[in-house]
């Protein structure tokens, strides 16, 4: 990110601590006005990490609940699409994807567990670096698995746009967050009465998208960045609209966010994928949310040119006892399932959401979780 | 993040599928090392009359010789990725890291060291002497020797280039050891230097990511300034944060003296470059290795004085006061932002670069 709009910006005073105090006492007293407890939801890895790293739920009124929605693409990517992407590595084609997605659990197996078993998988920066390999290697097949939302379908949009080599295809698990947060504005037991939006995701799409989510849904949604001040005074205008009682729309992410976006990138998006409806993982069957190839680009898409035979074997016992689901519907926090830590940590995870630097168990692992301090 | 990169998986001797592997994230100084040491080796190994023995699981064990004397041993094996990195090399490290393991159990003048090559066939003639020689270096700045060692050469393919296992011998005055376990309620936290610059300088290189020439590992013989440091005042307790970095280190220390630890983000030094480069590769510095930087605690009344004695050497010249010994949250480390207050949880396993 860091791309300072405005000049002369300096990112410290982002992180400075007297103005990140007069902002607690700002969100204490809306509190104090609203006089009753609010849950907000913001649906981005990236803002758990800065809340959890910076430990402002410590500072935060005690009944102004923030809790992560589906914010993190690894762990929202469904079972069988990692099955895709395993058969596709088993039948001995060259799999690539990033790093991230390389040990989330699939039906039986993850993509890491087939590497050990001899499949050619690679893990890659960029959807341009599995393109490089797809050239290096002219007489294999070469499929990038993308994941990721806008903010990583534009840059594989844009190499589909730039003509890759013939023998490269994309596996395309990309998802698109505006309909998932109306589903999850609309569970009854999630009850959520405000977003805070994602920064990234809305560079490119810009904040104009979340217009028509506001209006339709009632629901207030502020844009916010990823520094602490960024965060609190995010909340802040968010806690503003709840106590007005206003389904408003704020970007408090002036620096980095404009109402537009980023045009190319989403005109680039648009020409490259269509959305259709698809499962997330845990959480529902979200209609236009999954982002799939285009007409126009069908022939690299996989699941076009190959007939990929998912198996899906017996899913490991544990994931039962696994509710990724519930915290990713802002219904519960990692420590309140049983495996969190102990069955399930990074290195043997048993959820998704503990093997993502964005995901919501990984985060709260890292920095201890729930202050109670 | 660690040192001990290329172990490799061990193979079970017999065909059981059920039986456990040996993974990387044994050796990556976290809880399931702490477990694996555990299962292997302190189950089997008696109790001795020493003052600090193998249970223990410190830097290294003391065991009296006579009414007045005590023998001080450690031993550490040593694989790196890539042999020759930004600010040192394996040779430096071996030397270094035993030196540092005897110092941190107040052992500041080694008597001797052992040194065990095992290199892999075809490995370059002038690779290895590249690395003894820094050896030699190295010793010459700790103010040590090689007294005795030992090579062996296994097939080509079987092990990776060169590994290096050193041992220290040291004698300290009966009862003049320092534990890492010493540390009790009041004591101030000092750490002597920037800290993350190994751990995330490797990992930068290893990832062929290039910060500029800034970031280098920081791996150096500490013995004098600890030495410094103890005649300046009370040194409580002692650690060098390799293996799982200061987050590690804190949180052990906490646990085995019962007390709390609170520590003030803001005053930990972290060099410009190690914190942009962990930024960007979505590690944090604390939880990455440090080579030549030592965590004490000191008697509140000394924290000043020991401080001041670490800043007159140039190797501790960035050392800070970090935090303090407390009562609240036996156990565990609480680290203040400065915007809120969070735990400092020790990191799990490997640290592996953000892709996202
Ligand atoms: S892609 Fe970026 S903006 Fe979107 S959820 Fe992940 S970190 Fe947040
Ligand atoms: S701790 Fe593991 S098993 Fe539990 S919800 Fe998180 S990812 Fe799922």
């Amino acid at each position: 990110m860091a791309t300072n709009a405005e000049s002369g910006d300096d990112e410290l005073q982002f992180r400075d601590p007297e103005k990140a105090e007069q902002l607690t006492d700002e969100l204490e007293a809306l509190m104090a006005e609203i006089g009753e407890p609010v849950n907000v939801m913001h649906v981005c890895g990236s803002h758990e990490q800065a809340i959890a790293k910076f430990g402002l739920r410590s500072i935060l009124p005690d009944d102004l609940t923030v809790r992560m929605g589906p914010g993190c693409p690894v762990c929202v990517t469904n079972m069988p699409e990692v099955d895709e992407a395993v058969a596709l590595a088993e039948e001995g084609k060259i799999v690539t994807t990033y790093g991230d997605m390389f040990r989330v659990p699939g039906t039986e197996k993850s993509l890491a567990d087939a590497r050990d078993e001899g499949a050619d998988v690679r893990v890659v920066y960029s959807a341009s670096e599995a393109a490089e390999i797809a050239e290096e290697e002219p007489d294999r097949e070469v499929i990038f698995f993308a994941t990721g939302f806008e903010t990583t379908a534009a840059p594989t949009a844009a190499v589909l746009t730039s003509d890759p080599p013939e023998n490269f295809s994309v596996l395309s698990a990309h998802k698109y967050v505006p309909p998932a947060m109306e589903v999850v504005a609309e569970m009854p037991d999630t009850d959520v009465d405000g977003f805070l939006a994602a920064g990234h995701a809305a560079t490119i799409t810009g904040y104009g998208l979340f217009e028509d989510f506001v209006e339709e849904y009632d629901t207030p949604a502020v844009v916010g960045g990823f520094e602490p001040i960024d965060v609190l005074y995010a909340l802040a205008r968010l806690l503003e609209f709840i106590r007005d009682d206003e389904a408003g729309l704020e970007n408090a992410y002036p620096r980095c966010v404009s109402r537009e976006g980023n045009v190319p990138a989403k005109q680039q998006l648009w020409e490259v994928f269509d959305t259709t409806s698809g499962e997330w993982r845990g959480i529902a069957e979200i209609p236009d949310a999954n982002l799939v190839l285009s007409e126009d680009y069908a022939h690299f898409d996989a699941r076009e040119r190959f007939d990929i035979a998912v198996d899906p074997g017996a899913a490991d016992p544990l994931t039962e006892e696994c509710i990724c689901g519930d915290i990713m519907a802002g219904k519960a926090d990692p420590d309140e399932c049983d495996l969190f830590g102990e069955e399930c940590t990074p290195q043997d995870p048993v959820g998704a959401c503990m093997v993502s630097s964005e995901g919501t168990c990984k985060i709260w692992l890292e920095y201890g979780g729930q202050p109670d301090l | 993040m660690s040192d001990t990169d290329d172990v490799g998986e061990a193979e079970s001797s017999e065909d059981n599928s059920d039986d456990e592997v040996i993974t990387h994230a044994h050796g990556a100084g976290g809880s399931q090392m702490a477990e694996l040491i555990e299962s292997l080796a302190v189950s089997r190994f008696a109790e001795t009359d020493a003052d600090v023995g193998l249970a223990a699981l410190d830097d290294g064990s003391v065991q009296p010789i006579d009414d007045e004397h005590s023998v001080v041993v450690t031993t550490d094996s040593h694989v790196v990725t890539p042999l020759f990195f930004r600010g040192g090399d394996i040779g430096r490290l071996a030397v270094s890291g035993t030196v540092n393991d005897l110092a941190m159990m107040g052992a500041t003048e080694p008597l001797a060291l052992t040194s065990s090559l095992i290199i892999e066939a075809g490995t370059p003639q002038s690779t290895v002497e590249r690395v003894t020689e820094s050896m030699r270096e190295a010793c010459e700045e700790a103010g040590a020797t090689v007294t005795t060692g030992d090579t062996k050469v296994m097939g080509s393919g079987e092990m990776d280039t060169l590994a290096i296992n050193t041992t220290g011998v040291a004698v300290v005055p009966k009862g003049g050891h320092v534990p890492d376990a010493g540390l009790s309620v009041g004591d101030k936290l000092i750490v002597s230097g920037t800290v993350g610059d190994h751990g995330i300088s490797l990992l930068s290189e290893r990832e062929g990511f290039d910060f500029g020439g800034d970031l280098e590992s920081d791996v150096q013989p500490v013995n004098d300034l600890v030495r410094a440091a103890m005649d300046a005042g009370e040194v409580t307790a002692m650690k060098d944060p390799t293996r799982g970095g200061l987050a590690t280190v804190l949180n052990e220390m906490a646990s085995k003296a019962d007390v709390g630890i609170d520590v003030e983000e803001q005053s930990v030094p972290v060099s410009g470059p190690v914190s942009s480069a962990g930024e960007v590769l979505g590690i944090e510095p604390f939880d990455v290795a440090c080579e030549g930087v030592v965590v004490m605690a000191v008697a509140s009344e000394d924290a000043e004085a020991v401080l001041n004695a670490l800043r007159d050497n140039p190797k501790g010249e960035d050392a800070a006061i970090i935090g303090d010994v407390v009562e609240d949250h036996t156990g565990q480390v609480v680290l203040d932002t400065g915007f809120g207050r969070r735990y400092l949880s020790p990191p799990e396993g490997e640290q592996l670069p953000r892709i996202c």
